[in-house]
């Protein structure tokens, strides 16, 4: 094990693909000379020269189709979109092209690429750049869409992304990429569409993914030590597919849910999450299944007002607290077990 | 695939317990043929087949007790349209999602309908969680205080209630009691599976004490007359070879022709919504009946055109069937007004609870002799006791007295029971 960054995670797992399999190379804006906009791609140019990490003209819809037909003739490329806003400009070749060739011409050419992309809001870029919306590729069948929220899963999922013989959307998340953890030192890829229970509890089920994940576990880990709340967090790791069953299973031993998401609340992830808390364990909740996302605006740019719009921990808190009332959970500061 | 559902065999039935399965799984079935026997509140039914097919599986086995509605076997015609629960499977051309966990894994659900019909009567909401707890357990949550939002009941209630009120369900039947503390070491207690006629007993007596203001008016009729009557009546059918009569047939009639003098107290109360009272103008009188298969009560209908012998005879064979194969449906429907009878046991007098939707019930005692006063001379005369229970929302005290006055009029001259 070894305590690195979110970004040196990616960056070391990137550079040892390279190195494990020549068909794996690079392709985005300033991921070369420049070595990415958040330094992921620092060194790779030098390293594997041009032919394996392209810069690219400003041109996402270009070099995103360009990437496909990479991957249909045997590369394994890996796109990295300088955040998902940009994907917007791409999501034809995404949607139309990458989820379904596979499937429209009857498996005779698979596309074995990966496009990384951060989101994630609270960086004062605005309402265009400051948008999560993984949901869309979600929703499509075809993709594969993964959401790391710590070192150790973003060298694992990475490592099953560009494994694997679909293409995958990669999120990953501004407020994640200096966060450190310990990350084993060995290759071994996380299996895509399996959850993780980063916390084990009986009071609630608290459930997130990307940077949301990693709040829970935070808050959790926070209501443990003050409230003596005894929490279980679900880190989703991927969107789709969705580990519906472990889901399940946690709801059914807790009876109540709450679902936090950086996306919007209408139609978003926590929808699709509770939804399958409905259909799977309708028969053990104790109270409504809770949603915590972002206000419903474009995300504002005065700090202030940004702030207000995204989900915050105290947000968190009552909500848990709101659904622990309602099954009668006494508040208590006196016992482990209460 | 036809899926077979537990019917509803009667108006109030609300849930049935299969007697005997007449076929096995792989069975060919024809229309017509019998399936099985259900028990439902009032009766053991036949069920036949409306469909022709092969018999593939037996949901609910003999014995158990299901709400009306829920599957209880399943019958391929040939149309072998996929289990519903495969056509929802999502078509994916990623890795298949991990399938939502089958949650109905365990035995079907019992008594769900109750539950549901529990929680509406005493306008409460339950949880899921408290609504599945409830069903497998057999928990009567009309007792359930919920302190979740808006009056939830929710799982910590359950915790709080005091077993004994939760154990308490008109509707636990046969389940098995599963949670401890229900089974009471200290007291010795066992479990003994209520019957179909019990469960009904106790929902229907339960709600009517509940629900009906009941108010009583007892009185006496010196019976001398009467009991000198019914001696000289079975002397001359014992001679013919007919049936004798009993006291009980004689008050039939009485009732019969009392409640002909006062239709209003042969009626019914519709309900708080309703606008209406609904009065009867056929006199059926049930009379309930201690029988081996528990407390029934045949209804004898028209009561009021049939003379004693016939009243007799009728009693006489619905009380030997209620012990025996066990009465209709029909047969215990349509009652307008009840009489209980406990004189046999003794009994000087009593008070019976309404069996909805009549509006009064006659509880009767024994028929004994007492020292009374006959023109200021103390006499050894038989008397007997009746008290009248009344739906005081469509029957009032002078009304049921009235009544009263009537009826031992009658029995005080017995002649006109018999002309």
């Amino acid at each position: 094990m070894t305590l690195m960054s979110y970004r040196q995670a990616l960056h070391d797992t990137l550079r040892s693909e390279m190195l494990r399999d020549e068909n794996v190379m690079l392709m985005g804006e300033e991921i070369g000379v420049f070595e990415g906009s958040y330094k992921i791609t620092a060194g790779l140019l030098a390293e594997f020269g041009e032919k394996r990490v392209r810069d690219t003209p400003i041109a996402e819809e270009g070099f995103t189709g360009a990437a496909i037909g990479a991957a249909m003739l045997g590369l394994r490329p890996v796109v990295e979109l300088m955040t998902i806003n940009f994907s917007l400009i791409a999501i034809d070749q995404i949607v139309n092209h990458a989820a379904k060739i596979y499937g429209m011409f009857g498996g005779q050419a698979k596309v074995p690429m990966v496009i990384r992309t951060p989101g994630g809001g609270g960086q004062q870029l605005g309402a265009t750049h400051s948008q999560n919306i993984e949901l869309y590729y979600a929703f499509v069948p075809g993709l594969k869409v993964v959401a790391p929220s710590t070192p150790a899963d973003a060298k694992a999922l990475l490592l099953a992304a560009i494994r694997d013989d679909d293409p995958v959307l990669f999120l990953e998340n501004l407020a994640l990429y200096n966060t450190k953890g310990e990350v084993p030192d060995h290759d071994e890829p996380a299996i895509i569409g399996k959850a993780k229970v980063t916390r084990e509890g009986h009071h609630l089920t608290l459930i997130g993914y990307s940077r949301m994940a990693y709040v829970a576990k935070k808050i959790a880990d926070q209501l443990a030590d003050t409230d003596h709340l005894d929490i279980e967090v679900i880190d989703l790791c991927s969107l789709r597919p969705l580990d519906r069953e472990t889901i399940i299973e946690s709801v059914k031993k807790t009876s109540c849910a709450v679902v936090v998401e950086d996306d919007w609340l209408t139609y978003g992830i926590g929808a699709e999450v509770a939804a399958t808390i409905s259909d799977g364990a309708f028969d053990y909740l104790d109270a409504p299944v809770r949603r915590v996302a972002m206000a419903e605006v474009p995300m504002p740019y005065a700090k202030s007002l940004e702030t207000a719009a995204l989900p915050s921990e105290d947000d968190i808190i009552q909500a848990i607290y709101q659904t622990l009332d309602a099954i009668g959970h006494r508040r208590s500061k006196t016992g482990p077990h209460d | 695939m036809i899926d077979i559902t537990m019917p509803r065999l009667s108006d109030t039935m609300e849930e049935g317990t299969i007697a005997t399965w007449h076929k096995n799984v792989g069975d060919t079935i024809k229309v017509g043929d019998l399936l099985c026997e259900i028990e439902s509140d009032k009766a053991t039914m036949e069920y036949e087949a409306y469909e022709a097919g092969t018999l593939t599986e037996i949901v609910v086995p003999a014995g158990q007790l299901v709400a009306i509605g829920t599957l209880i076997a399943r019958v391929d015609n040939g149309k072998g349209d996929a289990p519903k629960a495969a056509a929802a499977a999502p078509v994916a051309t990623e890795a298949p999602a991990a399938a939502p966990a089958p949650v109905a894994a365990a035995p079907a659900p019992v008594v769900s309908a109750s539950v549901a019909e529990t929680l509406e009567a005493v306008g409460a909401v339950a949880s899921p969680l408290v609504r599945r707890l409830a069903r497998e357990q057999g928990l009567d949550l009309s007792n359930v205080r919920g302190t979740g939002p808006g009056g939830r009941i929710i799982r910590a209630d359950l915790d709080k209630a005091v077993p004994a009120a939760l154990a308490a369900s008109t509707r636990g039947g046969a389940l098995p009691m599963t949670s401890g503390p229900l089974v009471d070491e200290k007291r010795g207690s066992t479990e003994i599976a209520f019957t179909p006629v019990r469960r009904v007993i106790a929902r229907r007596l339960g709600d009517s004490a509940r629900s009906i203001p009941h108010f009583y008016v007892t009185a006496s009729a010196d019976a001398e007359e009467l009991v000198t009557l019914r001696a000289k009546l079975n002397e001359q059918l014992a001679q013919t070879g007919r049936a004798k009569v009993s006291i009980n047939d004689l008050l039939i009639r009485a009732c019969a022709l009392a409640l002909r003098e006062h239709p209003l107290v042969n009626a019914s109360y519709v309900s708080d919504t309703s606008a209406t009272m609904l009065v009867h103008d056929r006199v059926n009188i049930g009379v309930a009946v201690a029988s081996n298969n528990g407390l029934v009560v045949p209804v004898i209908v028209d009561a009021d055109h049939k003379t004693v012998s016939e009243l007799g005879a009728e009693a006489k064979e619905l009380i030997t069937q209620a012990s025996t194969k066990g009465l209709s449906i029909d047969q215990m429907s349509g009652g307008t007004f009840t009489i209980s009878n406990l004189g046999m046991f003794g009994v000087e007098e009593f008070t019976a609870i309404i069996n909805p939707p009549e509006g009064a019930i006659l509880a009767v005692g024994g028929t004994k002799k007492e020292a009374v006063v006959v023109n200021d001379e103390i006499q050894i005369r038989h008397v007997m006791r009746y008290t009248l229970s009344a739906d005081h929302r469509i029957i009032d005290g002078a009304l049921a007295a009235q009544f009263l006055q009537t009826l031992s009029r009658l029995i005080e001259n017995p002649l006109s029971l018999i002309i």
